[in-house]
C-alpha cells in the first residue's frame, strides 16, 4: 500500500456551539486526487483552512509527510509543500496575472530582504510563473492586469499562483465554483493534466467533475466523515444517498 | 521612448525647485528659500509616509513622530556639545529606526483602525514626553544653538547649502523609494497589501516584512527630522503632535497615494496653499479643507493620478 502524503486524524473545530469539524480523520495518498463532497455547511472550507494553517484545530493532528504540522503557521506550512486555492477568489487585483504568479514563485526562492534590483527582469521569478500560467492556459494573459481578467481566468490564476509554489499537496476548494459548462470543462481538463505530478485534495459540488477526476471520495456530513473509497463505492454507498436525499428534502 | 506625465511633472517640479534660490536673489526675498526648504524637508517626510500607507497599506496616524525625534535627537547632542554632524545624523537615524522597531512591532499585532489608533496613541504618548522634557525645553522646545557641524565639508549655516543638500537628499529618497518599490521586498509590501491572507497562503511571513518597511520608513522620516531641525534651527514637542501626522497623510493623499512622486507633489501644494491661504484669512483651512475634499471626490490618485492617463496595466515592462 502506498504512503499517506497527508494524514487528518480526529480533527475538531467548533464555532461557538456549532461543530464545524468533528472528529475528523482522513488519508490522501501520493500522486492521487481525494475528493471531499458533501452538502453546504458540512464543513469542507473549514477543513481545508485547518489543513491550510489558516484556523488552528481544537484537537487532533495533521500529519503531512510524516511529520506533525498542526501547529505551524500558513506561511510555514507553505513552504512544506502545501497549497491552497480559495473557494471566493483570492488574488492581487492590482498587479497583473504574470505578477500574482512571480510573487508566488518568490515567495519559495529565499528570502526577500532584497530591497535593490528590479524584480520585473528577474527571470528566476518570471519565467516558472509564465510557465505556470502555461499549464492553466492563461499564457497569453500574462500582462493583463488580474482586476481585467473574467471569473473563470481568476480561477484557473489562482491555480497558478498554487502551482508556482511547487506543492507536493494541492488543496483544491471549489475550483469551479461559478463557472459555466464550458469553463467547467476547461478546468477538468486542467486537473487531468495536473493529476499523477500533484497529490491533490480536492472540494467540489459538480459531481460530473468529482466522479470524472477522483481516484477516492470522502463524503462530509456535519464535520464527520460518514463514507470514504472509490467513486463506485460512493455511488453504492446507500447512507450517501440519504445523506444527499435527506439534505433536498429539507432544503431552505 | 516616451516619458510618462509622472516622469515629466518630477523633471519641471525638481526643475523649479532648483532655481528658487536664484528667485529669492534676485528678487531679494530671501523667505522663498525658507519656503523651498520646507517644502522638500516635508516632502521627505511624506515620501517616507508614503512607502508604509501607500505601497504599504499600513495607515500611520502618528508617523510625525520620528521627524520629531530625529529633529530631538540633533537638539538634545548639540545641548550636550556634540555638534558633529558624522555623529547626530547617524545616530538620529539609528535612534529613529529603533523606535519605529518598537512602535511597528506593536502596532503592526492590529489592522485597520486599531492600527490607526495605536500608532497614533505612541506618537502622542512621544508628545507628551516631550512636553514633560524640562531638561530640554519642555513644551517651549530647544533652540539650536548651532548647525549640524560637518567640519568644512559643507556649511549649513549658510543658508543656500543647507537648501542644496535638502534638494540633493530629497532626490535621493525619491531615488530610494523607486528602488525599493520595485524591488522583491517592495512587492511582498505590496502584495501584503492587497491581500494578506493570500500572501500568508503561498508562504509570505508579512510580518517581518510589513515592520521592516516600517523601520525604513521611521528612519527616513527621522531624516526629514534632522533636516528640520537644522532648518529652523528649533526643536519642540509640536513636531511630534498629531496634527503633524496629520498633515503628512494630507499630503500623502493630495500628491497621490501609492504613487512614487505624489507625495513631493502633495507637500508642495500642501506648503503652498497654506501659505497663500494664510495670507487670504487666518481660517486657511476652511478653504483648503474643501478643496481636499473635491481632490479626494474626484481624483482618487491625488493630483498626480489626475494628470495620469487612466492606468490600464501598469505593471507593463519597459
Amino acid at each position: 500500500m502506498t504512503e499517506a502524503l497527508l494524514k487528518v486524524e480526529n480533527l475538531r473545530k467548533s464555532f461557538g456551539g456549532v461543530l464545524a469539524t468533528d472528529n475528523l480523520s482522513l488519508a490522501v495518498e501520493t500522486g492521487q486526487i481525494h475528493a471531499v463532497i458533501g452538502p453546504n455547511g458540512a464543513g469542507k472550507t473549514t477543513m481545508i483552512a485547518q489543513l491550510a494553517g489558516a484556523l488552528s484545530s481544537d484537537s487532533g493532528r495533521v500529519l503531512f509527510d510524516g511529520e506533525d504540522i498542526s501547529a505551524l503557521a500558513p506561511p510555514a506550512r507553505s513552504r512544506r509543500g502545501i497549497a491552497r486555492t480559495f473557494q471566493i477568489t483570492s488574488i492581487f487585483y492590482e498587479f497583473t496575472a504574470l505578477e500574482n504568479v512571480a510573487l508566488a514563485v518568490q515567495a519559495h526562492d529565499g528570502h526577500s530582504f532584497r530591497f535593490w534590483r528590479e524584480v520585473r527582469n528577474e527571470g528566476r521569478l518570471t519565467d516558472p510563473a509564465q510557465a505556470a500560467l502555461e499549464t492553466v492556459g492563461l499564457a497569453g494573459r500574462a500582462n493583463i492586469v488580474a482586476r481585467n481578467l473574467s471569473h473563470g481566468e481568476h480561477r484557473q490564476l489562482e491555480i497558478a499562483m498554487a502551482l508556482a509554489t511547487k506543492p507536493k499537496l494541492l488543496l483544491l476548494d471549489e475550483p469551479m465554483a461559478g463557472m459555466g459548462a464550458e469553463e467547467t470543462q476547461e478546468m477538468v481538463s486542467i486537473l487531468k493534466r495536473l493529476k499523477g505530478d500533484h497529490t491533490i485534495l480536492l472540494i467540489e459540488h459538480d459531481m460530473d467533475a468529482v466522479f470524472a477526476l477522483a481516484d477516492k471520495i470522502t463524503v462530509l456530513v456535519y464535520g464527520n466523515s460518514i463514507a470514504s473509497g472509490t467513486p463506485d463505492e460512493i455511488r453504492a454507498n446507500e447512507e450517501v444517498r440519504t445523506a444527499y436525499l435527506g439534505e433536498e428534502g429539507t432544503a431552505n | 521612448m516616451s516619458l510618462s506625465r509622472e516622469t515629466i511633472v518630477v523633471i519641471i517640479t525638481f526643475a523649479l525647485l532648483a532655481i528658487v534660490p536664484f528667485i529669492a536673489s534676485l528678487t531679494e526675498v530671501p523667505f522663498y528659500l525658507d519656503l523651498g526648504r520646507r517644502m522638500m524637508i516635508l516632502a521627505i517626510g511624506a515620501l517616507s509616509l508614503n512607502l508604509i500607507m501607500g505601497y504599504g497599506g499600513m495607515i500611520s496616524f502618528g508617523h510625525a513622530v520620528f521627524v520629531g525625534i530625529g529633529a530631538y535627537v540633533v537638539g538634545i547632542c548639540a545641548e550636550h556639545e556634540i555638534v558633529s554632524g558624522f555623529i547626530q545624523w547617524p545616530l538620529a537615524l539609528i535612534v529613529c529606526a529603533a523606535f519605529a522597531f518598537i512602535f511597528g512591532a506593536i502596532s503592526l499585532r492590529t489592522r485597520g483602525v486599531y492600527f490607526i489608533m495605536i500608532t497614533l496613541a505612541l506618537a502622542q504618548m512621544m508628545y507628551f514626553l516631550g512636553v514633560s522634557l524640562d531638561r530640554y525645553g519642555g513644551d517651549d522646545g530647544l533652540p539650536l544653538i548651532e548647525p549640524s557641524n560637518f567640519s568644512g565639508l559643507i556649511d549649513l549655516s549658510e543658508k543656500t547649502s543647507l537648501y542644496y543638500l535638502v534638494f540633493v537628499l530629497l532626490l535621493l529618497c525619491l531615488w530610494i523609494c523607486k528602488r525599493l518599490v520595485n524591488s522583491r521586498f517592495g512587492m511582498v509590501i505590496q502584495g501584503a497589501r492587497s491581500n494578506e491572507a493570500r500572501m500568508q497562503a503561498i508562504g509570505f511571513p508579512t510580518y517581518r516584512y510589513q515592520l521592516t518597511a516600517f523601520v525604513i520608513a521611521g528612519a527616513m522620516a527621522g531624516l526629514a527630522g534632522v533636516l528640520l531641525a537644522n532648518h529652523t534651527d528649533f526643536v519642540n514637542p509640536d513636531m511630534m503632535h498629531w496634527t503633524r501626522s496629520g498633515d503628512l497623510i494630507i499630503m500623502v493623499l493630495l500628491g497621490g497615494m501609492g504613487s512614487l512622486a505624489g507625495p513631493v507633489v502633495g507637500a508642495l501644494v500642501f506648503i503652498l496653499l497654506e501659505e497663500a491661504l494664510s495670507g487670504i484669512t487666518e481660517y486657511w483651512q476652511l478653504i483648503f479643507g474643501p478643496f481636499l475634499i473635491l481632490v479626494v471626490l474626484f481624483a482618487r490618485g491625488g493630483l498626480l493620478g489626475f494628470l495620469e492617463k487612466r492606468k490600464t496595466s501598469e505593471g507593463e515592462g519597459d
